[in-house]
């Protein structure tokens, strides 16, 4: 093992996750989930943050259809959506898409179908914003490992 | 709390049910239990939780999410205290305001906890059903 190697990238693997929540696209759930990671499951936190892209992809599209058409707009369908995009975005840590979805319910509980479009843009943006940023951080956390190394834990307090 | 300071509940032999129709949230509940040492299992909505009960399961513990289609949490929650189910059942959803946190306890649940759930929150419900005593 080279230890400077993994020193160095062990710094670059706080950093970059230090940069995540101070730039608002981590919030402590986030924390909580990596603290639930262990040797029985390695890779605990990638696949849940895997089927919350999953779910932000499948919304989305769903929302978009009952957003589509200006004259037949369901908004309890797209209030649904919000609601399931909030949930999830919180129970992950994803700040950001957690802040979209409560300005997208305003928007959804007064009908605005405009406001709403440009939510739903915005929430778009976000989640495969912080599927990139995720990415490259299980990315480090492989190179660490790989290295022989062990991944920091980061306490945010 | 540390890894290393989680209590283990593996001997109390408790079981779990979580009913959540989100893979996200029945992902994480799931690990949080398992964390502790508690044997659990899931359904996707109130339905296949009160259909569980129907075929003989029974549990200590279920963590019922409000909102859920076919049957949500209030109905669920009401379905299963008619059957006579004496499980402690604990509410855990987004939605949290007054009204809607009343109507879910009145429907029969033992304690309520906004999400997203932790590992302090599951502590606390366990510590109130004294299925876990602080030491």
């Amino acid at each position: 093992m080279n230890t400077i190697v993994v020193g160095q990238l062990q710094r670059q693997f706080q950093d970059y996750i230090v940069s995540l929540y101070q730039q608002g696209y981590l919030d402590n759930q986030f924390t909580e989930l990596r603290k639930l990671q262990d040797e029985g499951s390695p890779d605990f936190v990638a696949e849940v943050v895997s089927l919350f892209f999953d779910d932000c992809a499948k919304v989305i599209n769903d929302m978009s259809t009952s957003l589509e058409r200006p004259d037949h707009v369901d908004f309890k369908q797209v209030d649904s959506g919000v609601h399931q995009l909030k949930g999830s975005s919180s129970s992950v840590g994803a700040r950001r898409v957690k802040n979209v979805c409560i300005a997208f319910k305003e928007c959804c509980d007064v009908q605005n179908r405009e406001g709403c479009l440009r939510c739903l843009q915005q929430v778009d943006y976000e989640y495969k914003m912080l599927k990139t940023k995720l990415q490259d951080l299980f990315n480090l956390e492989q190179q660490i490992l790989q290295a022989g190394g062990t991944i920091p834990q980061v306490s945010m307090n | 709390m540390t890894r290393e300071e989680l209590p283990n509940l593996a001997e109390s032999k408790l079981t779990a049910l979580v009913v959540d129709d989100n893979f996200v949230n029945q992902s994480i509940h799931q690990k949080l239990l398992a964390r502790l040492g508690i044997t659990n299992e899931v359904v996707c909505n109130g339905k296949e939780a009160v259909d569980a009960h129907c075929s003989g399961r029974n549990y200590d513990l279920i963590l019922m999410d409000m909102d859920m289609p076919i049957m949500n949490g209030i109905q669920a929650t009401k379905r299963l205290r008619e059957m006579g189910i004496e499980s402690k059942i604990a509410g855990v959803t987004t939605r949290a305001n007054e009204g809607e946190k009343k109507e879910f306890m009145e429907a029969g649940l033992n304690d309520f906890q906004e999400k997203p759930l932790t590992i302090s929150k599951l502590l606390s419900i366990l510590h109130k059903f004294d299925f876990y005593v602080q030491t």
